[in-house]
């Protein structure tokens, strides 16, 4: 009994209302950055038909501007290449002379199967999956990145 | 011939209006000067006494006070602004462009805000640089040094929001790179930049927080430290370190 130290109902509840504020403060900290978190987003859709494979030249390289993607045509098959650069959201551009894509923001170079060649992109430009609808166009999918090393054969 | 203007004084000051105001009589002695200053909310932050050597003037005295100038000024022409722009797609850059091109004086006001930002972002750098040259962040003026860089901080967020709002090729580009510099950040950094943006993109939703944050949040967190700032300033004992005075006193 002697080794347990005794609490005043002053200080019990104290440490409760203490406690109860904690918690109440975490729960509307939770509470707000759910509020802020959109549940419905009004943006455009990131799965798109890229019309049919015949559309594209072989061995060429397309830039769909509203969707922001390079739809890469190779003797090997189809890939979608992503326009954004990966180093900081600038849109990127395709330079047939040159063979390669380059971000007029901080000068990242990229070969046409988004290798990075040079500049401040940290990672090559991903590659997004690209499949055949039942009628026979392309079907992209932002949302689902593949390796770089899988094409699309038609 | 003061007498009659001395009885024109008397005379108001015995007046029942005058007399519930103010609440006092004339700040002709030592302490009712000092219930002059502490019964004023405007001027009870500032010490009772204040040494003549810290009210002399120096050019780069006033680079704080110019900077606050600029603030009410950019609150002035601010809120004017917002009564002709609406914080959403497409109308924000049609409102912008209207501005320029439409409403009478609105370019001048357009340009008052624009220009104004631009000047308040370096006269607080210089601020900063004058006070940090002057050792003015050294004991004990620590506490006012946090401040200043908070309101420092408050100033480039307030100029960041502001720069997104015409909406326009350089707005979208400079927050698209900005708020991918926030995705950078370990573990958390993409869900900030979702929060941040109200979505993946920089879109309606995306506007309308940094609006908000522009017109109402920025701003009176800038009042609320500004506050503190100038309060800390006179507790301090002025700006700087100062060397002693010749009678020996701090």
């Amino acid at each position: 009994m002697s080794d347990t130290k005794e609490i005043t109902r002053r200080d019990f509840l104290s440490e409760i209302t203490v406690g109860a504020l904690g918690v109440a403060g975490l729960g509307g900290a939770a509470l707000t950055y759910q509020y802020f978190s959109p549940n419905v987003l009004f943006e455009p859709s990131t799965t798109f038909r890229a019309g049919n494979p015949d559309l594209y030249p072989a061995n060429s390289v397309t830039f769909l501007q509203d969707q922001q993607v390079y739809i890469v045509r190779t003797p090997d098959g189809f890939f979608a290449v992503s326009a954004v650069c990966t180093h900081l959201g600038c849109v990127t551009q395709w330079k047939p002379e040159a063979n390669m894509i380059a971000c007029p923001c901080h000068g990242s170079k990229f070969e046409p199967n988004g290798k990075k060649i040079e500049g401040p992109a940290p990672r090559p430009l991903p590659h997004f999956s690209v499949t055949l609808t039942a009628d026979g166009e392309l079907l992209v999918d932002k949302l689902q990145v593949i390796k770089a090393d899988q094409v699309l054969k038609v | 011939m003061a007498t009659s203007f001395q009885t024109t004084i008397e005379n108001l000051r015995a007046t029942r209006v005058w007399k519930s105001i103010f609440r006092r009589g004339p700040a002709i002695t030592n302490r009712t000067r000092s219930v002059a200053v502490f019964g004023n909310l405007f001027l009870h932050w500032l010490p009772v006494k204040v040494r003549e050597k810290s009210l002399r003037v120096r050019a780069a005295y006033y680079l704080g006070s110019l900077s606050f100038l600029l603030f009410l000024l950019l609150v002035i022409t601010g809120v004017l602004l917002m009564f002709y722009y609406h914080p959403a797609a497409p109308n924000a850059y049609r409102d912008m462009k209207d501005l320029r091109f439409v409403v009478s004086n609105g370019v001048f006001l357009r340009n008052m805000h624009r220009i104004g930002a631009h000047l308040m972002v370096l006269l607080v750098f210089c601020h900063m640089f004058h006070v940090f040259y002057r050792g003015g962040y050294k004991p004990p003026h620590e506490f006012n040094w946090v401040i200043g860089v908070v309101l420092l901080i408050l100033t480039l967020f307030l100029s960041y929001t502001g720069y997104l709002l015409p909406w326009d090729q350089l707005a979208f580009w400079a927050v698209t790179v900005g708020t991918n510099i926030i995705s950078a950040m370990p573990i958390i950094g993409s869900k900030v930049r979702f929060v941040a943006l109200g979505g993946n993109i920089v879109g309606e939703n995306a506007l309308l927080r940094f609006y908000v944050l522009h017109v109402v949040i920025l701003p009176l967190l800038a009042f609320l430290f500004i506050g503190v700032h100038f309060w800390r300033v006179q507790k301090d004992g002025g700006l700087t370190v100062r060397s002693k005075d010749d009678d020996g006193k701090n």
